[in-house]
């Protein structure tokens, strides 16, 4: 599949009297992995759902090679969403459904009405969402309930049904947030072997500098809904670090703290 | 001791806590002052309202009533009323003859002598009342959704479902009836359509109120996979409110066996006629067999239904 660069252009977004996003301007590289950081609030989040346009920006732009991102609306909207796919701190999986239908949802866009609203889905896609479900060892829980899965399992069924989408771009915000270390590990994991095998760019948000600067290829640091770092995790240094996370910060930029390391290492 | 005594006055940690103690002090007794004046308050409304009503639908008024020695005397109402019921009951009661079984049956008969009819009209009560209550489930499904405030598309869309709804469970069922009476002639499609248009707006608003306590997190998955708002509504709400609609609609079913079988006071079809010309004709045995046949039939549904949806209600607690 062919992949062009993600390039934002002053993106701007405003809630009341916050600018939650402040003329961000980024250019991403195909097949990059790049992490998001910052304080709580600081706009990452927004930022993301700018990208896959859960919301829309108040200014600035968003391209996709050619395409204008934030204009496109009805169908090519949701086309839009299947290829940027999205997965969340939470898992918003619906936990009612087995874990199948919640992968197949990833196959929603672009499909036929009766069909969806059936929940009929062809053999193929079957058959796509059990091979994304077997690259994360879950086919045996393929036909359970998802709400009955740890919290671990969920988000990787999550980013089964991201995988289905066979999107170019995959965004995730906060993904490991919710999980135990060894949890954690097993979903960066992931999304490294996805980035590294399907040559997928990787946007993700995280809030732990240690993953961060293990995983990512590329760091952007976020202050009150602006850049204020863009680089590689070695150029990343204290000094950086406390502007960013600011003097109240202390414990935040602690590394020792927030660390998973000790158990990334063993697990490694 | 002597240590904390020694350090109280010169310290300014320890001199800030028990400011901030006394602080919490003063702030606990005001917020005690508040509730107990909000408690007072709420207490003096409501015996007003209380006394205000019973006063104006006529709870205190004063009958005159015969007495035993044929003398007049003022009473209060309700008592006064009680002793009227008994003479009901009496018209009500049928002569039965228990010296033989023959003759209890051939009683037995006498008193439930339109059987069959009652039955037949009961059955169709009952029918009305599915029809109906599918009608209202379909309907009421279908327009729950734009109807909810956190999945209305917009909210012109939000306000014109939602006033529907309002409308059609506004209207009593017996007005729908004479309205669709005048429409369609006096039958049981009167009475389906009437009981299915008010099952329709009671439905749709309890649905509305499921659907607006649900988490909207997996509707967020589906709209960033790219799904559309029938796909969010279909694979991210349905699911969570799924045995909330069973459980409203069997309740729904119970309740709409109960006003088809009133519809037909005004002829739109089932029992309710034959209820209505028996009070009219002063038959009043066969006013209580009719009624017995009634309460046995609703005792049946009511149990039936609400052991199925404690069944559907347990079966969600186990997963």
């Amino acid at each position: 599949m062919e992949h062009a660069s993600l390039r934002l252009e002053n993106l701007t977004r405003v809630f009341g009297q916050t600018t939650a996003v402040d003329r961000v301007s980024l250019d991403i590289a195909p097949g990059q992995f790049v992490g998001v950081i910052g304080r709580s609030g600081a706009g990452k989040s927004t930022l993301l759902r700018l990208i896959n346009r859960l919301i829309d920006p108040t200014d600035g732009k968003v391209t996709f090679g050619d395409t204008d991102v934030t204009t496109l609306k009805g169908r090519a909207l949701r086309e839009w969403r299947r290829d940027c796919a999205m997965i969340f701190q939470q898992f918003n999986l619906v936990e009612r459904l087995d874990v199948l239908t919640n992968v197949l949802v990833g196959r929603l866009a672009g499909r036929g009405f009766l069909s969806s609203m059936a929940m009929q889905f062809s053999d193929e896609e079957r058959t796509m969402a059990i091979q994304a479900l077997d690259r994360l060892d879950l086919v045996p829980q393929a036909l359970q309930r998802a709400g009955t899965l740890s919290g671990g399992q969920q988000q990787r069924v999550a980013i089964a049904r991201a995988l289905v989408q066979n999107p170019r771009i995959m965004l995730a915000d906060e993904p490991i947030a919710s999980l135990d270390p060894g949890n954690a590990t097993r979903v960066m994991e992931a999304l490294r072997t996805i980035n590294k095998e399907d040559g997928l760019t990787v946007l993700v948000n995280l809030h732990t500098l240690d993953t961060a600067r293990e995983y990512c290829d590329r760091i952007v640091a976020m202050r009150a809904g602006r850049v204020m770092f863009d680089g590689t995790a070695v150029q990343l240094t204290d000094d950086v670090v406390r502007d960013i996370y600011g003097s109240e910060g202390l414990e935040e930029f602690n590394e020792a703290v927030t660390s998973t390391a000790a158990r990334v290492r063993e697990t490694a | 001791m002597a240590s904390i005594t020694e350090a109280g006055p010169s310290s300014p940690l320890l001199a800030q806590a028990e400011s901030s103690i006394d602080a919490f002090e003063r702030e606990f007794a005001q917020a005690r002052r508040r509730s107990r004046r909000v408690w007072l308050i709420g207490t003096v409304v409501f015996l007003a309202l209380f006394f205000l009503t019973t006063w104006f639908s006529g709870f205190f008024d004063v009958r005159m009533v015969t007495l035993e020695d044929g003398s007049r005397a003022p009473r209060w109402v309700i008592p006064a009323g009680f002793s009227l019921l008994d003479d009901f009951v009496v018209k009500m009661l049928p002569t039965l003859d228990f010296s033989s079984w023959p003759g209890f049956w051939a009683s037995m008969d006498d008193w439930f002598w339109g059987l069959e009819k009652w039955l037949g009209l009961l059955l169709e009560s009952i029918l009305i009342a599915y029809m109906a209550t599918i009608f209202g489930i379909f309907f009421g499904f279908c327009l729950s959704f734009p109807a909810s405030r956190n999945l209305a598309p917009n909210n012109f869309v939000y306000h014109v479902t939602r006033r529907f709804l309002e409308i059609s469970r506004t209207v009593p069922e017996l007005v729908w009836a004479l309205i669709f009476i005048f429409m369609f002639g006096p039958g049981p499609m009167a009475g389906v359509l009437a009981v299915g248009l008010h099952a329709q707006g009671a439905l749709g608003k309890l649905y509305s109120e499921a659907n607006e306590n649900i988490s909207m997190r997996p509707l967020e998955g589906v709209k960033a996979a790219g799904g559309s708002w029938f796909d969010q509504v279909r694979y991210g709400a349905v699911p969570q409110v799924i045995p909330n609609i069973i459980s409203y609609s069997l309740l729904r079913f119970e309740i709409n066996v109960r006003a088809s079988s009133i519809i037909g006071f005004v002829g739109a079809g089932g029992i309710g006629k034959e209820f209505y010309t028996a009070l009219q004709l002063q038959e009043y045995t066969d006013l209580s067999a009719i009624f017995i046949i009634f309460l046995v039939t609703i005792g049946i549904i009511d149990w039936g239904s609400e052991k199925l949806r404690h069944r559907i209600i347990g079966l969600e607690g186990r997963t």
